[in-house]
């Protein structure tokens, strides 16, 4: 009888033990939706039940959506957390700062670049963040942490990175260009598009002058400006998103645009490419930020530590292109994108870089005027424009004044 | 010119115009079935583009934030304009005329003037609310209004006028006598106005809610700058046409195209059939 | 008739609060700084931006002669139809006014672009491609398509109110289509002219998303200029409220010209 009892038990130890393995795998990831695993170690369902909705302020075509087959990170979250997400997209920095310096919208997670990050955390925009509730933001490069605009990382996430460079379609151009002058060659009048914000389109036109994208004076302002106004006759449109379409519809022979959306663009149209000019360029840091007075901070909190997950950076990385600054994220890539000049390029690529800092309050305000400016701008129309209007106005109070004699003549004659 | 010819050329001229305005909506239409993505080539038949705009959770978001202000706003705007134009009959005529005329106001001024001015409006309101909160020391004034409330009040706004110059003419051809007759029959004035005056309003009414309703379901540039962080169908529309072109663009275009169709040949149907019985009655 | 002044109370009030206070507070941005110090800076600025406030009131002149021109013998085949069959077309004249804007406008991108549809079919003829959208033409043309059923309907309405012997009589006087035209076609569709003129030219100088859509950005119009000052690139509040209140004067001057506030009129907007 003993012998069976030992037996017995011993069997039941071994089953314990050779089962253990199989807990400790379904232990390590719960599912965020169909597609997704992420990590358990983290209670994702805190705010489960509770109502919750998530207001999410991005930039456009920013994140894997489920459109074109990929896998839709924002539902994961739904699913994962039982909080609902209402996600909205804008195109700029300076429109996401608009709203949000106006008060005109109340966001939990909103995804400024550095730049703006710096102004907003002057201007005591942002929350600082709570990272206990953040721990995957031991994933994050080094590199990528304590950068100039947020120096003791209080008050954001690294999202993505990248740099801008020149999109180009190669049947379009008689030879690849290799200067930011490229966009301002006559050759290519009316086939070029441009930056529809100030910041990127101030900081090509400075470094074709060999200046450096953070003006320091508002006469240098003032000199970038008047080259912006040089370009305008060459340029077909001021775009951001909408170049998508028109660089792979073919309706333009070159664009500035960020690397990410590069590596898209050319997935889709093979005739382009991708060059980052010699004179160097802007290297930019988008990251996750919480605005103060935000009503779900721990669950915002909770949404940056979830795009932080593994699989969710790949996913993300996969469908926007844009590199990222999660090492793990990074090791998964296929060798050609983790190697990829465009996504990753070199050191000394790197090095001829620069990054944006928030500008003081007078060479923003000279660079705001100076935008619109240059946007009214018509050098073609200018001087004919206001006197004519004059004289239709001179024409419309003649004909009032002719139809007010004509009526009490003609009710003279009854 | 012969008589034939001028017939003719008055088709021609017509038919011209009317396909200069449907031409783009048919465009949009035959390209919501294609393959592609692309806006100009036709590579072959799908329906796909209808099957994942019903799962796209943005687009119908934003469509029932619409439907919702529209049928909360426009009835709001009928009571409210209803009787307003009832009131503002009874006043003297330089009361009338000041009035006419600063109702006049929204529906001249142009709509980013009235977006613009309601917004600055409402900022200026939450930093008051965030003054009086700060001096009492506790979160007593709602301060983040925009969303639902400012929507609603946005699109209240510039539908009372329409509600109003929709049923004032209506209240002038009324006939007196018969409000008189009902009062000298025994009914006191709220029964009158309810049994007699209603039911002639009631045609204007009807007619002032839907115009209400369409106005609001379509407006952009004035919820564009109150909406806060919500998003109604124009705007979600608006941002679709900013990025990466989808053709689910298309199959809503013509999806509204066709519930558009569909409601202005059920009211013609239900228009006509009236029409009839009227002719019956003699 | 019903005495009841009092019934018109809720509609005031939220038209002080939400219409005029509005409008005050645009004034006061107008006159004041970002520090709220009265100032006449920002009215001043405006100056540098006169050729865009020159460029949109030309375009939408332009835009709204050529509505007037195209609507005016749409609305008069119209008004002689039959009564049933007028029903009909007067509906197909309002559908594509009640399809979304938005929408109209985005159809005429894919329909401009240099490898859009209708470059495609000229190419097919042998034509070359025409740069046709991101021009001032294409701003043109789309507010001519999104407001031409504006016009017909004004016009249509006021048409109809003309009696055919009208017509007849003038051709039994010996009139030709030119004299019909001047003495008695235009003279008594004066009102829909008004009205009509009115709901084209307001939206077409006000505009932002035409120009955004298919102007290219480039060809920037008034409400472009204060859309960046609100919610866009160039945030500044006081600028954007003088630019706001410049337009609404100049509105409010051009429909001093074409309207009459009388209350029978007015009706005929709606």
């Amino acid at each position: 009888m003993k012998k069976r009892l030992i037996s017995l038990a011993a069997v039941l130890l071994c089953a314990v033990l050779a089962a253990l393995p199989a807990f400790a795998v379904a232990g390590d990831t719960v599912p965020a939706g169909p597609d997704l695993q992420v990590s358990a170690d983290y209670d994702w369902n805190r705010f489960r039940g509770q109502n919750v909705t998530l207001y999410v302020y991005n930039w456009g075509l920013y994140i894997s959506d489920g459109s074109d087959d990929s896998i839709d990170v924002v539902k994961g979250f739904e699913d994962l957390t039982g909080i609902k997400v209402n996600y909205t997209t804008f195109d700029t920095n300076e429109s996401l700062y608009a709203k949000m310096k106006s008060g005109a919208a109340n966001y939990d997670v909103i995804v400024p670049s550095d730049y703006m990050i710096g102004k907003m955390i002057g201007e005591d925009m942002l929350e600082p963040l709570d990272f206990s509730n953040i721990p995957n933001i031991e994933k994050i490069g080094a590199a990528y942490k304590n950068l100039e605009y947020d120096p003791d990382n209080a008050y954001s996430v690294p999202y993505t990175w990248g740099v801008v460079g020149i999109v180009y379609n190669k049947t379009m151009v008689q030879e690849p260009p290799t200067s930011w002058d490229a966009l301002w060659d006559i050759e290519y009048a009316g086939n070029v598009l441009m930056f529809n914000n100030s910041r990127d389109a101030f900081a090509i036109a400075a470094k074709k002058l060999g200046m450096s994208l953070n003006p320091t004076s508002t006469e240098q302002v003032q000199a970038i400006a008047e080259e912006l106004k040089a370009q305008k006759s060459v340029v077909q449109a001021y775009v951001m998103d909408e170049i998508f379409d028109k660089m792979t519809g073919g309706e333009a022979a070159m664009a500035p645009y960020y690397a990410g959306d590069a590596i898209v663009m050319m997935e889709d149209n093979p005739d382009l490419d991708f060059v980052i000019p010699e004179e160097g360029t802007n290297y930019f840091v988008d990251a996750m930020c919480i605005p103060k007075g935000a009503k779900n901070k721990e669950a915002a909190e909770m949404f940056i530590n979830y795009m932080c997950e593994t699989e969710v950076g790949a996913a993300n990385c996969d469908f926007i292109g844009y590199s990222t600054p999660i090492t793990d994220v990074w090791e998964t890539l296929d060798d050609d994108l983790k190697y990829s000049p465009i996504a990753y390029p070199s050191e000394e690529v790197l090095a001829n870089t620069e990054v944006f800092i928030s500008l003081p309050d007078e060479i923003n305000s000279a660079m705001d005027m100076a935008w619109s400016d240059m946007k009214s701008y018509d050098e073609a129309g200018s001087g004919w424009m206001v006197p004519v209007m004059l004289l239709l106005a001179l024409a419309l109070i003649v004909f009032n004044v002719w139809r007010k004699l004509h009526r009490r003549q003609r009710s003279d004659l009854y | 010119m012969k008589q034939k010819h001028w017939r003719a050329l008055q088709q021609a001229y017509m038919v011209l115009i009317f396909s200069f305005l449907y031409v783009p909506i048919a465009v949009m239409a035959v390209f919501s079935f294609n393959e592609s993505k692309s806006r100009s080539v036709f590579t072959g038949f799908t329906l796909n583009w209808y099957k994942s705009l019903f799962t796209n959770s943005m687009i119908l978001d934003a469509l029932a934030l619409s439907v919702a202000i529209a049928l909360i706003s426009a009835l709001i705007s009928t009571v409210v304009g209803t009787m307003a134009a009832v009131g503002i009959s009874s006043m003297g005529r330089k009361s009338r005329l000041l009035i006419n005329n600063l109702s006049y106001l929204p529906i001249v001024n142009p709509e980013i003037i009235t977006g613009v001015s309601l917004m600055l409006l409402f900022v200026a309101y939450r930093g008051f609310a965030a003054w009086a909160n700060a001096h009492m020391g506790a979160d007593l004034v709602p301060q983040n209004i925009f969303g639902l409330p400012t929507l609603l009040i946005a699109h209240i706004s510039f539908s009372v006028p329409y509600v109003i110059f929709n049923v004032s003419p209506k209240l002038r051809q009324l006939d007196v006598r018969m409000y008189e007759a009902a009062l000298d029959l025994g009914c006191n004035p709220t029964q009158a106005f309810f049994k007699v005056v209603m039911p002639e309003l009631m045609p204007a009414i009807l007619s002032a809610f839907l115009i209400c309703i369409t106005y609001s379901i379509d407006d952009f540039i004035i919820s564009y700058f109150t909406c806060g962080n919500l998003q109604t169908l124009p705007i979600a529309i608006y941002s679709m046409t900013r990025k990466k072109v989808s053709p689910e663009i298309n199959a809503l275009s013509t999806i509204i195209f066709l519930v558009i169709l569909a409601i202005i040949l059920f009211t013609n149907h239900m228009d006509s059939r009236k029409y009839r019985r009227d002719q019956q009655r003699g | 008739m019903v005495q009841k002044k009092s019934l018109a109370a809720p509609y005031l009030v939220w038209m002080a609060a939400f219409i005029i206070a509005p409008l005050i507070i645009v004034v006061y941005f107008a006159l004041t700084d970002s520090a709220g110090n009265f100032t006449l800076d920002n009215l001043m600025t405006i100056g540098r931006y006169s050729t865009v406030f020159a460029r949109s009131l030309i375009l939408a002149a332009v835009a709204t002669a050529i509505c007037l021109v195209l609507a005016f013998p749409v609305g008069y085949f119209l008004s002689r139809l039959r009564t049933s069959k007028q029903h009909i077309m007067q509906m197909l004249v309002m559908l594509p006014m009640w399809m979304n804007f938005l929408l109209r406008t985005y159809a005429w991108m894919s329909l401009l672009e240099k490898n859009g549809i209708i470059n495609r079919i000229l190419g097919l003829v042998g034509l070359g491609p025409f740069e046709m959208i991101n021009t001032s033409g294409a701003v043109v043309l789309g507010m001519v398509y999104n407001y031409l059923p504006y016009m017909i309907l004004p016009l249509y309405t006021a048409m109809t109110k003309i009696d055919q012997s009208v017509v007849e009589a003038a051709q039994d006087l010996g009139a030709g289509m030119g004299k019909i035209l001047t003495r008695v076609l235009i003279p008594l569709s004066v009102p829909g002219i008004a009205t009509g003129i009115t709901m084209v030219f307001v939206p077409a100088v006000s505009t932002f998303i035409i120009s955004r859509m298919l102007g290219g950005g480039s060809n920037l119009l008034i409400g472009d200029l204060i859309e960046l000052q609100f919610l866009g690139n160039s945030y500044n509040y006081n600028l954007g409220s003088a630019m706001s209140l410049v337009l609404m004067v100049i509105v409010l001057l051009c429909m001093s010209f074409t309207s009459s506030f009388d209350e029978e009129d007015m009706e005929g907007v709606v």
